[in-house]
């Protein structure tokens, strides 16, 4: 009996937090989303990575349930996102934290309260609690001496790390980061780099980076999917997409400036173009 | 022509599709019941909507009753009726000007505002963060402002109304000589509470809702970027404006003339 309860465990343990099934998605006329299908593996942190104007942050969106899509479906922990009530989906967010490309703090709280926020808003915890909470969160991310400072007040770096700990602050299973090393210094770049590395180990958190940032999310990622064209290119381990033969994924992984994905945009001959005369455009 | 007919009916259809968004916004954000910290919400915007317009709206009644009472004088006096001065001013206030003119300031200083601030909240993903930690920005953002501008324009109508009725003493009497006492006394002979008063106070009410409604509407509908932003400020005082004038026009001839 202990057995089949131990490998019952086992199995919950082992079933994808986040399952994202024949997803498409569209804006005006242009498909964002072409049948996207990937899983998120529990207590790991899984890389979403591709090149600029992919719809990366778009598909955070789609898990997050702030975006509607035109077919298919997103599962977070068995629920399907996108056909609950409002309030079933606010219920399902309190379980999950996202960082955001701008760090989107509250522009009229301070440090302090803007990490507390959640805190304030989803429990009933005295005040003096609340404050112990606080202070751990930010000293989690070193900034416990800044709790005073306006979000107008902070750099970029230090406005990411604030919002990294209001995003940790009730302690979610899972947690989306939008592009969390772009714009930053490469000081700042390694801070956030080891606090996701450390959260992941510490918290056992359900992690998923969405970057184009290569060496930094490598070097974190357990899981890596490449999305192109609407679609997953590729996806395996950060060793396996190292080697991976693809062309396309190839030029990605390796930074390489022209390849299948072209260089320059959609034009036409570039020297009749130049001796075009009358200086028409 | 038939691309005509197809743009107008395309423009008809957003049209449509606006307003219906609009409508179920604010049935979301202004219907139920507000928590402990809701009323603190509202109290703070109530301070940014009503106590910091609370200036422009005295001194612009101050200056429209002075106004009144000059233009007022002038051709009263031709038909020896001067005594009827506070009449004129209080009626003209109470009915028309006040409700009206209070309500376009309160678009230009505070709707402008609420749309601006609201924008930027969503350019800079406030409004989603807050969704994503799990509170309804409908809720929390949107309804304590609407529920203050709800409250504050009819209390700045007033205040609108007595300042307005004050700079026309301050003019009819101290200043061209009217007798004071006819100026209280015709005033208060002629001003009916649920008529006049009452009428004008429930413009007021209406237009505060519209007004409101139109700011934090375009703050939240916008497109998130400084053009947006721009645009949608632009938008909200024109389209204030243009409702409460067409509105009073409708409402006065419910209310005055005889249409009711």
């Amino acid at each position: 009996m202990f057995d089949n309860y131990s490998r019952g465990a086992q199995a919950m343990s082992e079933s994808p937090f986040v399952v994202v099934e024949g997803l498409h998605f569209s804006r005006g006329d242009k498909d964002i989303f072409r049948g996207v299908a990937l899983q998120i593996p529990r207590g790991k942190i899984t890389a979403i990575m591709g090149p600029s104007g992919t719809g990366k942050t778009t598909l955070l969106k789609l898990i997050g349930g702030q975006l509607t899509p035109d077919a298919g479906r997103v599962l977070i922990d068995g629920e399907d996102v996108h056909r609950l009530s409002r309030k079933a989906l606010f219920a399902v967010r309190r379980r999950m934290g996202m960082l955001f490309q701008s760090g989107a703090l509250f522009s009229d709280l301070n440090v302090f309260e803007n990490v507390a926020f959640p805190l304030r808003v989803h429990t009933d915890l005295p005040d003096a609690m609340i404050r112990d909470l606080v202070l751990m969160k930010l000293e989690a991310v070193g900034l416990r001496g800044a709790r005073e400072l306006m979000s107008s007040e902070l750099s970029g770096g230090m406005a990411r790390r604030v919002a990294l700990a209001r995003a940790i602050a009730l302690d979610p299973e899972l947690i989306l980061y939008d592009e969390p090393f772009v714009g930053q210094d490469p000081i700042s770049k390694g801070v956030l780099v080891q606090l996701i590395k450390r959260l992941n180990d510490a918290l056992g958190l359900t992690a998923v980076v969405v970057s184009h940032d290569i060496g930094e999310t490598l070097s974190i990622a357990d899981y890596v999917y490449v999305i192109a064209d609407g679609q997953v290119m590729a996806h395996g381990t950060p060793k396996t997409l190292d080697v991976d033969q693809d062309p396309r994924v190839n030029q990605f992984v390796h930074g390489e400036p022209d390849g299948p994905v072209p260089f320059h945009y959609p034009a036409e001959d570039y020297f009749s173009d130049i001796l075009r005369e009358g200086g028409v455009r | 022509m038939i691309h005509h007919v197809t743009a107008l009916g395309r423009r008809g259809c957003n049209l449509l599709e606006a307003m219906g968004r609009a409508g179920i916004f604010l049935a979301q954000s202004a219907v139920g019941v507000p928590s402990k910290e809701g009323w603190t919400l509202w109290l703070r915007q109530m301070h940014f909507v009503g106590v910091l317009s609370l200036a422009i709206v005295l001194v612009s009644g101050l200056f429209i009753g002075m106004v009144l009472a000059l233009q007022g004088y002038t051709i009263l006096v031709d038909f020896g009726a001067e005594q009827a001065l506070g009449q004129m001013v209080a009626l003209s206030l109470l009915r028309e000007l006040a409700p009206v003119v209070a309500a376009l300031l309160f678009a230009g200083r505070a709707g402008s505002a609420l749309t601006a601030e609201i924008g930027l909240m969503k350019a800079t993903e406030q409004l989603t963060s807050m969704e994503m930690i799990g509170v309804d920005p409908l809720r929390r953002v949107v309804a304590p402002r609407l529920w203050a501008g709800f409250v504050a324009l009819p209390v700045l109508t007033i205040g609108f109304s007595v300042v307005g009725i004050y700079g026309g003493y301050l003019v009819g009497v101290e200043w061209l000589g009217v007798f004071e006492g006819s100026y209280w006394s015709n005033m208060q002979a002629s001003v009916e509470f649920v008529n006049d008063i009452g009428n004008g106070m429930l413009k007021s009410l209406v237009f505060a809702v519209v007004v409101t409604w139109i700011a934090v509407f375009q703050g939240y509908d916008l497109i998130p970027t400084s053009e947006g932003i721009s645009r949608a400020t632009t938008r909200t005082v024109v389209y204030s404006s243009l409702a409460v004038l067409g509105l009073d026009f409708v409402l006065t001839a419910i209310m005055f003339g005889g249409l009711s």
